[in-house]
């Protein structure tokens, strides 16, 4: 007879922890693939996973083999024209050249390749980063509020009966109230068979009037009492805010070319995966600017095209004016991230500086400036390195020149600090 | 032919519990009938991730944990989705009951297949042959692999996963020469080894002490004398660690008694595979051809059956890209099928080659056909004339100090003999893998251990012998010395740690 079980409502993953030492094990190898993917990769499939590949040497697994050389023996299927006493010059490639050995001892040579899932990916992505500033306002805002189970209570709402934990409390009050009544009641019983084995009329009727009087006594333990109910208890805990909003600055005036903004929106995107990973929930505002600035759609943002001159503080003044009216710095952790070539008007720069001195930069985590171009720096980046000087907690810029450098900046601008 | 079609087991392709119960039903009277001995089945249904899960732990349904099994599960998994490779169709373990793990997307055809491969043809060998007899308690490994795991997770939680993890990875690289060849190990059990695990762990470490002992003892021994230990060679390395080695952690030591128990337990499957794949092979198309003559099947199942069954003989010739050496399923069912066909119909041929088994009742002398061979002594047994015309099976001498490579046997008569002969020290797992020996260690001097390995047709070792040298030097604490041997004479000599040879040690 034969047992048949279904085992496919069985748990998943049964293999995820060895999967998952076999990644520590090969994080060298994995992150240099994973840096170098996001090098690579268009802009929009950023969140998927990678394929790694891992060569062979590093990752086998050694036995004791036989090498080639010596005389060697084997027996192969599928003889056409050989007799024996044929001599065969020895193919090429050394060896015996036998496709079975061949596949023993040359499985270490090939490269191993795999797929990384899209969260192992970010994981060995963002792996060594971190948010600067987290803690300030980590703790501050905490506006929303949840309850939480707490144990059980004596008194409290019907509705917050607990079933269970009140007959279990019953129960153990019967116990103790009726405890020796019944042992002495079964005494009695057993007594009272004997007296009646041995016809004693008298000690007949003093132990059924016992026995009446014990079992009335237990009858008037109530079955439920009042002070058996129990209620479940629940607080009110306050939830510290996990909420980010992150502002997109760019400047989109004539001189920014579609590389650039390319550029651009894979640091963004960078900066939004890794926000996601923190925060429960995270805002993201678009604002572009030529001589004006605008809060727009992505969409827009990206790839609409505009000429014109550059006055970078309307864009600052926007940010501002937005976070006064949606955004208030005690619930929402706020980040900024500026991009543009380096191009303003030469007055409006210390116009800039001071707004982000004054307005801008008590309120956010980190605002981080990063100048896209392949000239040398421009006005805008000499008025910003005052301010670098001035918060480097809360303010960083950065030049970017190819494609190739925005990983290492982003990796720069949120290295853990602890390592320095 | 209304009656016939009454008598079928099902008329389309989709299993249900009902079905997988009747086939096994009907495949387990058929198998009985034929005298099948087998332990209970225990037919387990699971999805194709789970196959892959089992496929990468060694088919084992418990395990310890370790990098080299997620390195096999990546492996399987990208070749599975890339649609490189097929899932097996089923995984059958050494089991009392025995396990078979049948997949959900497989049809009732496949099914039923499995069952009578795995849960009749497996099973029997399991419990017939007498390297499983002999070497494996069937009904204890389940219990001493969930011993093994909880044991290895509990060090790593007290001595962190690195250091399980390095002596694991060591204890893997000399997995192979942790076997036992010629003594019958104790069954395992896990009761027995959680009574004696800490008994063990305490007596070595005081016996080591004894080995090592650098108070001078009151009894004065003969300086001069020459102390030789181990006292013979010894060829079980890891047992040799294990009880030997000066620096290892009771733990450890644990550890690698696992990693030796568990080869120990794989040990038999590595010696016949070919047997093992050709008698399950040889069953499932003898039941289900009963299955059809009974009328239980009907021509769609057999003609799937029998296209599945086909596939997995194909055997490409030497020459074909797809050639991956002899399939084992191709020579072992070959070679039941003949030694059946030698019994009905026996030519002039056979009564020459195989006096007392032509003619004789093929259901006594195929089950003895499994019971005491291994694959070695199985092919030089009952490798018949007819099996190697039939595979066109030829020997080949490839002899590093000559030009050419020699055709030296072919499938006529003055090669038989000999073809049959190298086939199967082909399957000699002695001759397989290079021959490694424990002979010194230096007690007084450097506690430096010296392996030597014994040269088989003067094959040199591969290039991974310094990588496997150094997980040796990782057990043992002290310099590892391994000299290649070829008829009596030292011929090349590596050590780990790399520093010096031992001209400049000594």
């Amino acid at each position: 007879m034969s047992y048949i079980i279904d085992r496919r409502e069985n748990p998943k993953n049964k293999s995820a922890v060895n999967r998952q030492r076999f990644l520590d094990r090969y994080k060298k190898h994995i992150k240099k693939a994973v840096s170098d993917a996001i090098d690579t990769r268009s802009i929009t499939d950023v969140e998927r996973g990678e394929e790694v590949t891992i060569a062979g040497d590093d990752i086998s697994e050694p036995v004791f083999q036989h090498g080639s050389g010596g005389r060697r023996s084997v027996v192969r299927p599928g003889n056409k024209e050989f007799v024996a006493g044929d001599r065969i010059p020895r193919p090429p490639g050394g060896g015996s050249g036998s496709g079975g050995e061949a596949s023993d001892s040359g499985e270490g040579d090939d490269d191993f390749v795999f797929q990384l899932t899209q969260d192992e990916f970010l994981e060995f992505l963002f792996d060594d980063l971190e948010l600067p500033n987290l803690t300030k306002r980590h703790l501050k805002g905490s506006s929303s509020f949840k309850y939480e189970h707490a144990g059980f209570t004596n008194d409290g709402v019907p509705a917050k009966l607990s079933v269970l934990r009140s007959l279990k409390q019953a129960k153990a009050r019967r116990i103790a109230l009726c405890g020796e009544s019944r042992r002495r009641l079964s005494a009695a019983i057993e007594k009272l068979e004997e007296a009646e084995a041995k016809g004693d009329e008298l000690g007949i009727f003093r132990l059924t009037d016992e026995i009446e009087r014990l079992e009335k006594r237990i009858k008037r333990v109530p079955f439920l009492d009042t002070t058996d109910l129990r209620f479940k208890m629940h607080v009110k805990r306050p939830v510290p805010t996990s909420q980010a909003v992150m502002f997109c600055l760019m400047d989109v005036s004539g001189s920014m070319d579609q590389s650039i903004k390319d550029m651009a929106k894979r640091f963004y995107l960078l900066l939004y995966m890794f926000l996601k990973r923190h925060y429960e929930k995270t805002d993201i505002v678009f604002i572009r600017h030529h001589t004006v600035a605008k809060e727009v759609e992505e969409q827009e943002f990206f790839y609409s095209r505009e000429t014109g001159g550059t006055v970078v503080s309307s864009a600052l003044k926007l940010m501002d004016e937005i976070i006064e009216a949606r955004y208030s710095p005690d619930d929402w952790n706020i980040y900024g991230a500026q991009a543009s070539d380096g191009d303003n008007w030469n007055d409006d720069s210390p116009t800039c500086t001071k707004l982000l001195r004054e307005k801008l930069l008590p309120v956010v985590q980190y605002f981080a400036y990063v100048e896209i171009t392949k000239r040398s720096h421009q006005a805008l980046w000499r008025e910003y390195d005052q301010l670098s000087e001035e918060f480097p907690e809360a303010f960083a810029q950065r030049h970017i020149q190819k494609i190739s450098d925005i990983f290492p900046v982003f990796h720069d601008l949120f290295h853990k600090k602890d390592e320095a | 032919m209304s009656k016939k079609a009454a008598k079928l087991l099902s008329d389309s392709s989709d299993w249900t519990f009902e079905l997988i119960e009747k086939y096994d039903c009907e495949i387990g009277r058929i198998a009985r009938a034929f005298g099948l001995d087998t332990y209970p089945n225990q037919i387990e249904i699971i999805r194709s991730d789970q196959m892959m899960d089992a496929y990468s732990s060694i088919g084992m349904p418990v395990g310890y944990n370790h990098w080299s099994f997620g390195k096999h599960f990546v492996d399987v998994e990208r070749n599975y989705e890339r649609g490189l490779m097929g899932l097996a169709y089923e995984i059958v373990i050494n089991s009392n009951p025995c396990i078979a793990y049948l997949m959900e997307e497989n049809n009732m055809t496949m099914q039923a297949l499995v069952i009578a491969h795995a849960c009749y043809g497996h099973n029997s060998f399991f419990k017939g042959n007498y390297l499983f007899r002999t070497w494996t308690d069937a009904s204890a490994i389940i219990d001493y692999l969930v011993f093994a795991k909880k044991y290895i997770r509990d060090s790593e939680e007290r001595y962190g996963p690195q250091a399980v993890e390095e002596i694991l990875d060591s204890s893997h690289a000399l997995m192979n020469y942790g076997v036992d060849r010629y003594k019958r190990p104790y069954p395992i059990s896990a009761e027995e080894e959680k009574r004696r695990q800490a008994e063990r762990a305490e007596y070595v470490q005081r016996n080591l002490n004894t080995l090592w002992r650098t108070i001078p003892q009151s009894k004065q021994v003969d300086e001069d004398e020459e102390i030789c230990f181990p006292s013979e060679p010894q060829e079980n390395l890891l047992y040799f660690i294990e009880k030997n080695a000066p620096l290892l952690e009771p733990w450890q030591r644990e550890i690698v008694r696992i990693v030796r128990k568990v080869a120990q337990y794989f040990y038999p499957q590595r010696q016949t595979q070919v047997m093992n794949e050709g008698w399950a092979t040889f069953w499932h198309y003898t039941l289900l051809n009963q299955l059809y003559d009974e009328g239980l099947v009907d021509d769609g199942f057999m003609m799937e059956f029998l296209a599945s069954h086909t596939a997995v003989l194909n055997q490409p010739s030497f020459d074909h890209p797809a050639y991956r050496g002899i399939n084992p399923y191709a020579l072992g069912f070959a070679m039941y099928s003949d030694l059946r066909r030698i019994c009905e119909h026996p030519t002039d041929e056979d009564r020459e080659w195989f006096p007392e088994i032509a003619g004789a009742d093929w259901l006594e002398v195929l089950p003895n056909a499994m019971r005491d061979f291994k694959d070695e002594s199985f092919i030089q047994q009952f490798l018949s004339p007819k099996v190697m015309r039939d595979l066109r099976l030829f020997g080949v001498m490839d002899d590093d100090t000559e030009s050419d490579i020699e055709v030296s046997a072919i499938h006529d008569n003055d090669g038989y003999r000999r073809v049959r002969e190298l086939l199967a020290s082909q399957y000699n797992l002695g001759d397989q893998e290079p021959n490694i020996q424990v002979t010194r260690v230096e007690l007084k001097g450097d506690r430096s251990l010296t392996l030597q390995h014994f040269q088989h047709q003067r094959r040199p070792l591969g290039a991974t012998t310094d990588a496997v040298l150094k997980h040796m030097h990782r057990l043992w604490g002290f310099p590892v010395y391994l000299e290649s041997v070829w008829q009596d004479e030292v011929v090349d000599s590596v050590c780990c740690p790399k520093e010096k040879t031992k001209e400049q040690a000594a």
